[in-house]
């Protein structure tokens, strides 16, 4: 298939997810709505991590401490004045935090480039360190970025948080992102600048031995996925419409970490169906926090049981499909067409959407 | 100093703590020449090419390379002045397929960025396109062309080694350095390899630097010849010359075999 027929496949898939809004919007009811926003938010983080750890072989455990980032500069963006004026009653807020104003699309924006700028800074002294040790300090940085929120009271409210954020971030502006995030990481992984990175995920001394500025290139990768990540969290801010510290303790990035490892690490179609299926997951298994009547006996529901199945389920994915859902396999519409039998040529492509 | 030297080291020593691994280490390689370096099992050979290519830090001497002072650059920096190597244990991008492998060897001489490859800056698609055709024509050389989809780790032996070498030359270097690149290869592998090298050092216009063990090679192959013991040069000079030389046969064989010679 050449690129045309790819481009217009791709037009064609967005249109379809376009017309899929459309339709959920109108016909749906808010929960599953609420449910198919948060589809979207985690897709994102997901793919954020993957492209930091599953792709380029950083294990890092930060992505709360970038998601709040996020959250709190979006948050201060669109609050109005008036909200900011009743938010704070601990010593109001510091003049800068009170004048800041910006419509929806520029503080989700700015939300993200405050979060790279973030990696960007503790990527030069963090990235210089391997595997297990990068873990603990991204995790360090994660939890400074916490306390500071709880205790920065003139910029973050403090522990109170806030509240009543303004709910802009509606399926448009979620599957939106969702699909700019997409198409930017499937474009960077796909130049020769992604096959780079994948080759220091292998082999760093081999990298190094080829030319790659390793450092340089570990960091931009850190800084792309850092602003996924403070993307994802402003998104996140405004679709929830209260943030507190609290919500960004390690307990996140772990459920981040759990899509792209169950997805699969190094692939983006696995962080896509993953990010959908263990949300839904997530909110199915309400059911068995629900009373049990067995005749006319009732069980008592016990808060919390859905998250031990599903830490059941997950152990089952680990021990018996340690790659995750996809490896490292990705979609391509020439598979697709292959096994159609359209005659595309198989295994020639990689990454979905925006190939 | 001549300009047709392509390298040159004076004094290269590596001391790690108390340990001298390699001790003053000076050679010369003349441009277009294919020179060998030699010696027992852990006589320093692989140091001396990790001091030349940045991995170490020498602790002692100086590097350098077309007239240009290398000693002490990062790795990345001295691929990119033009020195490309393999390794003793092959090193390949395992989960990458064997085209990607050598697109990234070709990433030192990309100019676009990846934001323009974001932004689908036409410029972008015709440097990828450019890279791709240069190094499936590279595979071509090195004959695995037939091979540029299947996974790097999943080649056999000798095409890993092929596939190395690959990769290296599309670094584009005037130097080349070969750790061991007869190692585990039959005789047959082995002569055609002697052919190989000859026909890159020409194609690509290289010097070429190699370490190895297998003696048939590198008495047919070099020109010229370093021998390490210990890490001291014990002995350089012409191949003919470097198989009678007393001090060669007793590091390999011992005193006794020396007394004969």
């Amino acid at each position: 298939m050449n690129r045309g027929t790819l481009t217009i496949l791709n037009v064609l898939a967005v249109a379809a997810l376009g017309l899929f809004i459309w339709w959920a919007q109108g016909s749906l009811d808010g929960y599953k709505i609420q449910i198919l926003n948060l589809i979207a938010v985690n897709i994102i983080l997901a793919l954020s991590l993957n492209l930091i750890y599953g792709f380029t072989g950083m294990f890092s455990l930060g992505h709360a401490g970038f998601m709040a980032i996020g959250a709190y500069v979006c948050s201060i963006l669109i609050l109005t004045p008036d909200q900011k004026d009743t938010l704070f009653i601990i010593g109001g807020a510091a003049q800068w935090v009170q004048d800041a104003q910006a419509p929806f699309v520029v503080a989700t924006l700015a939300g993200g480039l405050v979060a790279a700028l973030f990696g960007f800074i503790i990527g030069f002294p963090l990235l210089r360190l391997g595997d297990d040790y990068l873990g603990i300090a991204t995790l360090g940085f994660a939890e400074i970025v916490r306390v500071a929120a709880t205790n920065m009271t003139s910029v973050t409210n403090g522990a109170l948080g806030f509240k009543g954020i303004p709910a802009y971030a509606n399926l448009w502006w979620n599957f939106g992102w969702c699909v700019v995030t997409l198409y930017v990481i499937v474009r960077l992984l796909k130049s020769n600048t992604g096959n780079v990175l994948k080759a220091i995920r292998d082999d760093e001394t081999a990298a190094k031995a080829m030319g790659v500025n390793v450092f340089r290139m570990k960091l931009l990768s850190f800084t792309v996925g850092s602003f996924f990540a403070g993307i994802g969290g402003a998104l996140l801010a405004s679709l929830l419409t209260t943030i507190d510290p609290k919500m960004f303790l390690f307990t996140l990035t772990f459920n981040v970490l759990m899509i792209v490892v169950t997805g699969g690490l190094g692939s983006l179609t696995g962080s896509v169906l993953a990010g959908i299926g263990i949300t839904v997951l997530l909110e199915w298994l309400r059911v068995v926090e629900n009373p049990v009547f067995i005749g006319d006996f009732e069980l008592a529901g016990i808060p919390g049981m859905r998250m031990v199945v599903f830490s059941l389920a997950l152990i089952v994915v680990i021990l018996f499909r340690r790659e995750g859902l996809m490896g490292m396999r990705e979609f391509s519409w020439q598979a697709v067409g292959s096994k159609l039998g359209l005659g595309g040529k198989p295994g020639s492509g990689k990454g979905g959407l925006a190939q | 100093m001549n300009k047709d030297i392509v390298l040159e080291t004076t004094g290269l020593t590596m001391r790690f703590g108390g340990l001298t691994a390699v001790s003053g280490f000076s050679a010369a390689l003349p441009k277009g020449s294919i020179t060998g370096l030699i010696g027992p099992n852990g006589a320093g050979k692989t140091t001396c090419f990790n001091m030349i290519t940045g991995f170490y830090k020498p602790t002692e001497g100086r590097n350098v390379f077309m007239g240009r002072e290398l000693t002490g650059l990062p790795p990345h920096e001295v691929c990119r002045a033009g020195i490309a190597r393999t390794f003793q244990n092959i090193r390949l991008f395992g989960n990458e397929t064997v085209l990607e492998n050598v697109m990234i060897g070709s990433y030192v001489r990309q100019r676009s960025s990846w934001l323009a490859s974001v932004f689908c800056l036409p410029s972008a698609f015709r440097e990828d396109k450019a890279i791709r055709e240069r190094s499936l024509q590279l595979l071509d050389v090195v004959g695995l062309a037939h091979l540029e989809n299947e996974q790097a780790s999943s080649l056999p032996y000798g095409a890993q080694r092929r596939l190395e070498i690959a990769r290296a030359l599309a670094t584009r270097p005037s130097l080349l350095l070969l750790d061991e690149p007869a190692a585990g290869m039959n005789p047959q592998e082995t002569q055609d390899l002697i052919g190989f090298i000859r026909q890159i050092r020409d194609q690509f216009d290289l010097t070429v630097l190699l370490i190895e063990h297998d003696m048939k090679l590198v008495m047919e192959i070099c020109e010229h010849m370093w021998v390490l013991d210990y890490g001291v040069t014990i002995a350089e000079g012409a191949p003919a010359a470097i198989q009678s030389n007393p001090k060669v046969i007793e590091a390999y064989l011992g005193e006794e075999y020396a007394c004969d010679a």
